[in-house]
């Protein structure tokens, strides 16, 4: 069985009578680009939950790499290279971003435990997180309070403050959820030009991103995984048609 | 909208944390009690020392979202260690009265803060309230070695040093827990613009995404609020030391209850907020402390209601803004 | 018969008008999340109603009781409409504070209106006196509280059960979101069920001063006895406040009964173990 960057095997999630995970088997090789797809309720943000452990499986396990981590709790999880964006952003409103992402970096670092030292004394963190902000055009902005910046620019920094993580596998929840069509390219772009080094996973409901940035999707409908092919072969299988009847955009191969 | 050219980001930052004028006008004003209202100075060294206190509160719930209803289980354990080193075994030394009176906070505070990193919401509330309470009830049942609600007797205060005696008048009280404060102070300052400081506004601003930047949010708390139960407990202490006495409402729910509105009147997470909080509070107890408590409760809980409902930010955050509408800036 | 029965009649009794002052605001809370610490002042204007139309108009105690509600419900729409609706989405911080502010202008109020000593309330003589059975004194008035209790129980059980109303509600509480999106009026069933349980704990007052006393300081003490009933029974559960009024009414007394030395400690540690256990309460949602 080889073995990949992040695995879900038989993972099993239900709440009562509400199956939201049956049988999940899962492999997503190194530095590949999944795209998760699948109508609403099918369980995708449930998995992302349940492979980042702030949920936990009634059976099943997940593995990073070679090692189980279905014990391990979330914080762990990213310490190992784990890490997700949120659907619904997920920031800290009254922190500048500049703070929000030397945050991020000094957790990974593991010095924000220090309350003897002024932040200011830790320069590399804070060249660290001005770099990501500035390569996802945040640098200008960085200053301002999370609260008062563009939706668009929040979802940046959603994507700056898992960056800051050092991620070897990451998993995007429908990073351009909300984002006008012409400033999503940009979002996708920066996706787009992470190091090969990092294995992606997104959640999108825009099949022209899926088409454009994912080498393979999966996938899910009432918490199973229904499918996984590359885009053309999902595009062209009729099951996937019968379930986005009515959304596809996309319906030949390009 | 005006442009604003930014440094850079350690710029930025420096700038954030650097001594403002308002504040070295603060602590000099702290002074003035000497000379302005030398009758005043035992007031004085009360609200140095509920300052104190509230500082600590203002850790755990300004900066770090932690609402406690039982912070005054701390003050109380630092109370008692001090006066029980006095009254019981004869040790009145203040400093290292202080010390004790630390370790013994430090130490209960650590070993609750296990219980209380684990919660939030309703239950983490309910619990704070609980082991408050728990506490009153067994300093009370215990009250031959307590003194119950009459109090403590035989606590005496060793001159510091062997020189400066604590007296009536005050003198030695006020500049001992205004040195106190500002010490403490300084050190809660470093604390907050520390990348610990950094963390714990993370976790206030959103407990949900600290662990997934892979920060321990549990021990980032538990951290702090061993920190912040010392320095309740050194406030206690100080108390203890300059009254001479210490009875079951150091550590009761009205000390716990009153706190909470001293930080909210003056506004949270803003470490001043707290001190302003404490000031104008109990002056404002002291001035009318002829009226019937039952009328007191009766427009602090007006003031509560007006300062939800107008002033959320407290006195400060009020200050602020009208200082940012005068500057002219959205 | 030992005592043992005697103390678990009495704990049942006081338990059940801890329930009828709790569930309420186990309820509403967990239907708008809104944690309302003045809840126990509705419960208290009850009582001092009862008081009010006993001695100055000479109503008969029983039909005081209707009139507790009525009052309590109408206090309650009062000050919602005015205060509470700006603050549902507000903090637990503010909130808490906005309605311990209320609580501490209601009990200055009662302490000015009525002083601070308890209030006499004279029983009609049927309702005074025991049942003498198997070698115990069982208190009438405390029976017919039971009784009372557990017919208003039955009552709130086949109404959520069985009615619309019922329904509507159970699906605000269950997911406050997901109910609007139904089409469900979450704000006006809100309202509507503060009302019934600021009612319902102005009757409880109304009923508790026999059993335990009324003056101004109702309010605060027994705010504490009525969160741990809602946050160890679970929020938006009447089953779990059920469960946890019981619990804490028999803890309580018989604590107090065996105990006496450790009596008011035992429930402060019997909720927080029952909180590290299970934190969202007995029946709560995890």
């Amino acid at each position: 069985m080889s073995e990949g960057a992040l695995a879900a095997r038989g993972v099993n999630k239900s709440f009562g009578s509400l199956i939201v995970a049956a049988d999940v088997e899962l492999i997503l090789p190194p530095g590949m680009r999944y795209a998760l797809i699948g109508p609403n309720g099918a369980g995708k943000t449930t998995l992302i939950n349940l492979m980042t452990g702030m949920l936990a499986p009634d059976s099943g396990q997940i593995f990073l790499g070679p090692d189980d981590i279905t014990a391990l709790p979330p914080h762990e999880r990213v310490r190992r290279g784990l890490v997700r964006t949120f659907q619904i952003s997920t920031l800290f409103p009254h922190l500048t971003a500049l703070e929000s992402v030397t945050l991020a970096v000094c957790e990974r670092r593991q010095v924000a435990r220090t309350w003897w030292n002024r932040l200011t004394a830790y320069s590399d963190e804070i060249d660290e997180a001005y770099d990501i902000l500035s390569a996802l055009t945040l640098g200008p902005v960085c200053h301002r309070l999370t609260r008062e910046l563009a939706y668009g620019q929040q979802r940046l920094l959603e994507i700056a403050l898992a960056l800051a993580a050092k991620p070897k596998v990451l998993l995007l929840d429908e990073p351009a959820a909300g984002v006008p069509r012409g400033e999503s390219r940009e979002l996708f772009a920066a996706i787009a030009g992470l190091s090969r080094d990092i294995t992606v996973l997104f959640i999108e409901h825009d099949m022209d991103l899926v088409f454009r940035f994912a080498s393979r999707v999966i996938v899910m409908v009432g918490g199973r995984v229904l499918v996984e092919g590359t885009p053309a072969e999902i595009a062209a299988d009729p099951q996937v048609r019968a379930v986005y009847l009515g959304k596809a955009r996309h319906g030949a191969a390009p | 909208m005006t442009s604003e050219t930014i440094a850079g980001p350690h710029e930025f930052l420096r700038d954030q944390i650097r001594w403002r004028w308002s504040e070295i006008a603060f602590w000099l004003a702290t002074l003035l009690p000497f000379v302005l209202a030398p009758d005043y100075l035992v007031l004085a060294s009360q609200i140095a020392i509920t300052a104190l206190f509230v500082l600590s509160l203002d850790l755990i719930l300004g900066f770090s979202g932690i609402v406690s209803l039982g912070h005054a289980a701390y003050f109380g354990v630092g109370a008692y260690t001090a006066g029980l080193l006095s009254a019981k075994l004869g040790w009145g030394e203040p400093l290292t009265g202080l010390l004790a009176a630390a370790i013994a906070a430090g130490i209960f505070g650590y070993l609750t803060s296990f219980i209380i990193a684990r919660f939030r919401h309703l239950a983490l509330i309910m619990i704070t309230l609980g082991i408050g309470l728990v506490l009153q009830e067994a300093a009370n049942s215990v009250s031959w070695l307590t003194g119950g609600f009459d109090g403590l007797q035989g606590v005496h205060t060793w001159p510091i040093f062997g020189r400066l005696r604590f007296d009536l008048y005050g003198y030695t009280a006020y500049s001992y827990s205004l040195a106190g404060l500002f010490i403490i102070f300084l050190i809660a300052r470093r604390i907050i613009h520390s990348p610990f400081g950094l963390a714990l506004r993370g976790i206030r601003e959103n407990g949900l995404r600290m662990p997934a930047i892979g920060a321990p949010t549990r021990t980032h708390i538990r951290t702090i609020y061993t920190i912040a139960a010392i320095i309740a407990g050194i406030a206690g202490a100080m108390l203890t030391q300059t009254t001479e006495t210490v009875s079951l409402e150091a550590l009761g729910f009205q000390r716990s209850a009153d706190v909470l509105v001293m930080l909210i009147l003056g506004g949270t997470g803003r470490l001043y907020g707290g001190l302003i909080g404490a000031a104008v509070y109990m002056v404002a107890r002291d001035q009318f402390s002829g009226l019937n408590p039952q009328y007191w409760y009766f427009w602090i809980g007006l003031l509560l209601i007006a300062v939800v409902m107008l002033l959320p930010n407290g006195i400060l955050g009020g200050l602020e803004n009208l200082a940012r509408r005068v500057r002219g800036k959205p | 018969m030992p005592p043992v029965f005697g103390v678990l009649f009495d704990g049942f009794a006081y338990g059940m008008l801890l329930f009828l002052m709790s569930v309420g605001l186990s309820v509403t809370l967990g239907m708008m999340n809104f944690v309302n610490l003045a809840h126990c002042s509705f419960a208290m204007l009850g009582g001092y109603v009862t008081v009010t139309l006993m001695n100055t108009t000479g109503w008969p105690f029983l039909a005081t009781l209707p009139a507790a509600f009525l009052v309590a419900a109408a206090a309650s729409v009062v000050l919602e409409r005015i205060f509470f609706r700006h603050f549902y989405r507000a903090s637990d911080l503010e909130q808490c504070l906005l309605t311990i502010g209320i609580v501490f202008v209601s009990v200055a109020g009662a302490a000015y209106i009525y002083g601070t000593d308890q209030q006499p309330v004279r029983l009609p003589p049927y309702l005074l006196g025991s049942i003498h059975f198997a070698g115990l004194d069982f208190a009438i008035y405390r029976l017919f509280l039971i009784v009372t209790a557990m017919l208003i129980t039955v009552v709130l059980a086949v109404t959520l059960e069985t009615t619309r109303f019922g329904a509507k509600v159970r699906a605000a509480v269950n997911n406050q979101r997901m109910a609007r999106g139904l089409g469900i009026n979450v704000d006006g069933l809100f309202a509507v069920t503060f009302a019934l349980g600021s009612g319902l704990a102005g009757l409880g007052g109304a009923l508790a001063i026999a059993m335990i006393g009324l003056d101004p300081s109702f309010a605060l003490t027994y705010l504490i006895y009525v969160l741990i009933v809602v946050s160890v029974g679970g929020l938006g559960s009447i089953a779990g406040s059920f469960a946890a009024a019981m619990l804490l009414g028999v803890s309580d007394i018989a604590g107090k009964y065996y105990v006496p030395a450790v009596g008011a400690f035992l429930i402060y540690l019997v909720m927080i173990v029952l909180l590290m256990w299970r934190p969202t309460g007995l029946f709560g949602r995890r």
